[in-house]
């Protein structure tokens, strides 16, 4: 479903010169698969995630989703491509002066969807993330697990393929944490939707993920199998990631 | 004895109702044609502004130093030197320099820096997240910009807007004088040069409620409006 070649992502440094946020990484994720990326902070986790829907753009390298080239599409045909691509945030990052029902109906605005499609569409959405009773609230009137609850809806609106996560969770308490782990879990196994998701909690990766990549000063270290608390690492790096969860 | 001129004073402002409510026309037609203009035009430059600021949309150096540049510029000139040097290009737009029309012409060329500045400043408190948010999902630059920069800042450019309504009733009194008519005009021309004291306490009075009631709605509807 998406596969990464040879991508380098560097980012101009205060002094002029330049730091490799990602180099020459490859990686190649399945359709249906839930999808790890794991590393200490500044490891580039958030920085690769941003290149598969290419918020960043590589310096090099192919950005292949669905079959489709990202890095070949003009902005027109991006923005096409960037709707089969739900992203759901940390900071959950919802339209404040929209209700619940607005903003999990944005994304099929954008797309052009009817009134009526758009609707019925954003109830299901609601009822899928166990919302249906808050529709017309503001994000300002929800809590964090509810927040990111709106965010997943959001994402999954347009019936995307692939839904990428930048620390969902991190925002959450352990409780809320889980739910929210659960709700993604049910949309993967229900709807077949490939989810890639950014973290440093290997409590995260061993509750739903299917494989992770682990990340380190820009390079993939190793890609483990996970097999429900079963993580089968061989790296130093992965080792410790797992002793610290 | 004070009853009396208490009692003569509002003999004398009941006579001259049919002045007073001329002056307020003309400074009404003053603020909406500034206004207009400011919104119009001060707006979508408020807009460019920010959206050409490192780390935006259309993040560009060149465009965002020259555009801030001019808007400084002409922000730096005194209202009333701005009102004289514009005295050709207003003859040239309106055909003359007097009367409430042709004091609009720079009442509109110092509102529309003034707005843009005004714009970029509410449109810069939204989150970046959720700009980017809207990116992810695929919308287009004029999606970004109807949907979700000018929805999310909507209550701030409401209090952006009552700001320079209150600024440009002070101006167009100024530009009252030099013969736009008007409120100002009116309490300077009886006040000050004819000693008519009441006149210019009343038409002070009347300035004074106009600008509570602005800023009272200008509160209103952007508390109405801001959900967050
Ligand atoms: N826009 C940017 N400009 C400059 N440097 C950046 C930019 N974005 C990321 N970086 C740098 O790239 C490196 C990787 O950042 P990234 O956000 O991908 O890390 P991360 O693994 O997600 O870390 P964290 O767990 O803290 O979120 C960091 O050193 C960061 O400072
Ligand atoms: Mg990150």
């Amino acid at each position: 479903m998406i596969h990464l070649q040879n991508i380098r992502k560097r980012f101009r440094r205060p002094d002029g010169g330049w730091f490799d946020a990602v180099c020459d990484t490859s990686l190649s994720i399945g359709a249906g698969e839930v999808f790890g990326l794991i590393g200490f902070s500044g490891a580039g986790k958030s920085t690769l995630l941003r290149l598969i829907n290419l918020l960043e753009r590589p310096d090099g390298g192919a950005v292949i989703v669905a079959g489709q080239d990202l890095t070949a599409l003009d902005a027109k045909a991006l923005r096409r491509a960037r709707q089969q691509l739900g992203m759901v945030f940390q900071q959950f990052n919802l339209m404040a002066n929209r209700t619940v029902a607005g903003n999990i109906a944005f994304p099929l605005e954008i797309a052009g969807w009817s009134a009526a499609d758009i609707a019925s569409r954003v109830a299901e959405c609601l009822e899928i993330v166990g919302l249906a009773d808050r529709a017309a609230h503001y994000p300002a009137q929800l809590s964090g697990g509810q927040k990111q609850r709106v965010g997943i809806a959001r994402a999954l609106a347009p019936r995307p393929k692939v839904i990428l996560a930048d620390e969902p969770t991190s925002a959450l308490d352990p409780k809320t944490t889980q739910s929210i782990l659960d709700c993604l879990k049910d949309i993967n196994q229900r709807f077949g939707v490939t989810v890639v998701i950014v973290t440093h909690e290997m409590h995260v990766v061993r509750s739903i993920c299917h494989r992770a990549a682990v990340l380190d000063a820009g390079s993939v270290v190793e890609v483990v199998e996970v097999n429900g608390a079963e993580v089968d690492a061989r790296s130093a790096l992965a080792r410790s990631l797992l002793e610290a969860a | 004895m004070e009853e009396l001129t208490f009692a003569a004073a509002l003999a004398d402002l009941a006579s001259m109702a049919p002045e007073i409510w001329q002056a307020c026309r003309e400074t009404a037609l003053m603020l909406a044609v500034g206004l207009a203009a400011a919104i119009a035009l001060g707006g979508p430059l408020g807009i460019v502004l920010y959206l050409s600021q490192p780390g935006q949309l259309f993040a560009n150096r060149w465009v965002n130093g020259l555009l801030g540049w001019t808007v400084n510029l002409v922000r730096s000139f005194p209202f009333i030197i701005l009102m004289v040097s514009l005295v050709p290009l207003t003859r040239l737009i309106v055909g003359s320099t007097i009367g409430p029309v042709a004091a609009a012409v720079p009442l509109s060329f110092a509102a529309i820096p003034y707005f843009a500045r005004l714009v970029e400043q509410t449109l810069r408190e939204i989150p970046r997240g959720v700009v980017e948010a809207a990116e992810a999902m695929g919308a287009s630059p004029m999606q970004i910009i109807v949907k979700v920069l000018l929805n999310e800042a909507r209550s701030g450019l409401i209090s952006s807007l009552t700001i320079l309504t209150i600024s440009f009733l002070s101006y167009s009194a100024v530009a009252g004088v030099v013969g736009g008519g008007g409120i100002g005009d009116l309490a300077i021309r009886y006040g000050y040069y004819r000693f008519q004291t009441d006149v210019m306490v009343a038409m002070v009075l009347l300035l004074v409620l106009i600008v509570q009631i602005i800023q009272f709605a200008g509160n209103r509807l952007a508390s109405r409006l801001d959900k967050r």
